[in-house]
């Protein structure tokens, strides 16, 4: 099943991507202010909408400053890769039947392999900076990807035992009976985890600890060059979202209204769940977020696959 | 585990709370009487200026921000020449009302002083003086003074007996 206009699926997957991206920045902005008993933004435009087109002129405006002491050619590349990684596996979401840019049959690989080449964006980020706590951040980073990219795998292999494929629009056809946060629930909980872990959000946003490492990995970045970061963050909310409602939520399934609403809305509600969970929970400890993920994450996720197995087995028998 | 659900869910109720923002523009927020806002210079209930340009006030201030010149009119009534607080350092602090002893100098219940250029802060006598006599409106400085001035002799004040003349045996 491949789309019937690829180059307006093309166009309209970045363009919706992309305005998603920076509509977040004004929707995360109000979710917070409304779980902290505030209003948020609600000045610019009617009930503050127009605080995204602000932002971005104020973006736009500002000295794009290189440090002198910085690595030139791979400070001004870095920013670039999370943007481009994150847009590349939004080429595999599946927003609804006939709506995608490459269906391949190996799309949850596609996705897993670009979510985690987006760490090298930071990695680079925090060794061209040249500067100590851009370093700790781009480290950190590294580290906490390399531990929580492997259960985040995991977590999906009962998925695709139970769809018996890695293609993700297979994997929504798989969902018609029921849909797989109820046989894989476990491996909901650990995807979702992996995902905050995953986009850098505040329960695991260490890589950036403005309390302890100024800004991390983009402390020395300004204008839009920064602006690539806070965009590519909210795109990977929006992308994990997205990839939470595909593979456990039935993606574009659902009664009534048309596949892309639905696929819609299920995104949306995950991506308040990720601006709830930010207003709601402490960053922990470096080593506490290493162990969790080696000591306790890794074995449920391997439990699960094994249970997953188990029960394909059985059936098939 | 269950304690970072709870945290979730009790942030999650917040959603259906009031909000404690008050939308300063539209709605203004309550200002207590005594409120330390914009300071300014009383006068007596007959017109005349309080100040009697003690420097007590300009003594008083931890920033610095007051300045005056004190000079004398014609009834022998001491007043400030000029008078210039630099509201780009006052900090409300209130110490001038309190060492002021005319209750000249006040501070009031009002903050709305933005100005885009700084040296619009600066408020000279004219900005600071207004007509009426503020907090203590029966108080006249002059009337209950003991210093003699054009048209109010020694002892003629509120509350005081003519002087005595020590020198002289008649009871």
């Amino acid at each position: 099943m491949t789309s019937q206009y690829p180059l307006l699926s093309i166009l309209g997957i970045v363009i919706v991507a992309l305005s998603i991206a920076a509509f977040l920045i004004y929707v995360e902005r109000r979710l917070l202010a409304l779980w902290q008993d505030r209003y948020g933004p609600n000045r610019t435009g009617p009930f503050g909408l127009l605080q995204v087109v602000a932002d971005a002129i104020k973006m736009f405006m500002k000295e794009d400053w290189v440090p002198p002491f910085a690595d030139k050619p791979v400070f001004i590349l870095a920013p670039s890769v999370i943007f481009v990684t994150v847009l590349m596996a939004f080429a595999v979401l599946p927003v609804a039947p006939g709506i995608i840019v490459a269906d391949l049959n190996i799309g949850l690989l596609f996705f897993l392999a670009m979510s985690s080449l987006g760490v090298y964006s930071v990695v680079l980020a925090g060794w061209s900076s040249d500067n100590k706590y851009a370093l700790l951040g781009g480290m950190r980073a590294a580290a906490q990807m390399l531990s929580y990219e492997v259960f985040m795998g995991l977590s999906l292999m009962g998925v695709i035992v139970l769809a018996g494929s890695f293609s993700l629009s297979a994997i929504v056809e798989a969902q018609r009976k029921i849909w797989f946060v109820i046989p894989q629930f476990p491996g909901f909980v650990l995807f979702l985890i992996a995902g905050f872990a995953e986009t850098r959000r505040i329960p695991f946003d260490l890589s950036e600890a403005e309390s302890e490492l100024v800004a991390g990995y983009h402390s020395e970045y300004s204008g839009m060059k920064f602006g690539m970061f806070f965009v590519g963050e909210y795109m990977g909310v929006t992308l994990i979202s997205g990839m939470i409602s595909i593979l456990f939520f039935g993606g574009w399934l659902g009664p009534v209204l048309p596949g892309v609403v639905w696929f819609l809305i299920k995104t949306f509600f995950f991506i308040s769940i990720f601006v709830l969970v930010r207003a709601a929970l402490p960053r922990p400890r470096f080593d506490q977020l290493m162990s969790w993920s080696w000591k306790v994450m890794l074995p449920l996720a391997l439990v699960n696959v094994l249970l997953a197995g188990a029960a394909v087995l059985s059936r098939s028998r | 585990m269950f304690s970072i659900l709870r945290t979730i869910w009790y942030v999650f109720l917040h959603a259906f709370q009031k909000r404690v923002t008050v939308q300063y523009p539209e709605e203004k927020p309550y200002l207590a009487p005594r409120y330390r806002g914009r300071i300014i210079l009383s006068r007596d209930p007959d017109g005349g200026e309080r100040c009697v340009a003690c420097n007590l006030c300009a003594v008083a201030c931890p920033v610095g921000c007051i300045a005056l010149q004190a000079t004398e009119d014609e009834k022998g009534r001491r007043y400030p020449e000029f008078f210039r607080i630099n509201f780009s350092r006052c900090i409300f602090c209130g110490y001038c009302e309190e060492a002021c002893p005319t209750y000249a100098i006040q501070l009031t219940p009002d903050f709305e002083m933005g100005e885009f250029h700084r040296h619009n802060l600066v408020y000279e006598k004219h900005d600071l003086l207004i007509d009426g006599p503020g907090k203590h409106p029966g108080y006249n400085f002059w009337r209950v003074a003991g210093v003699q001035i054009g048209g109010k002799d020694k002892g003629a004040a509120a509350h005081e007996s003519p002087p005595v003349d020590v020198r002289s045996l008649l009871p």
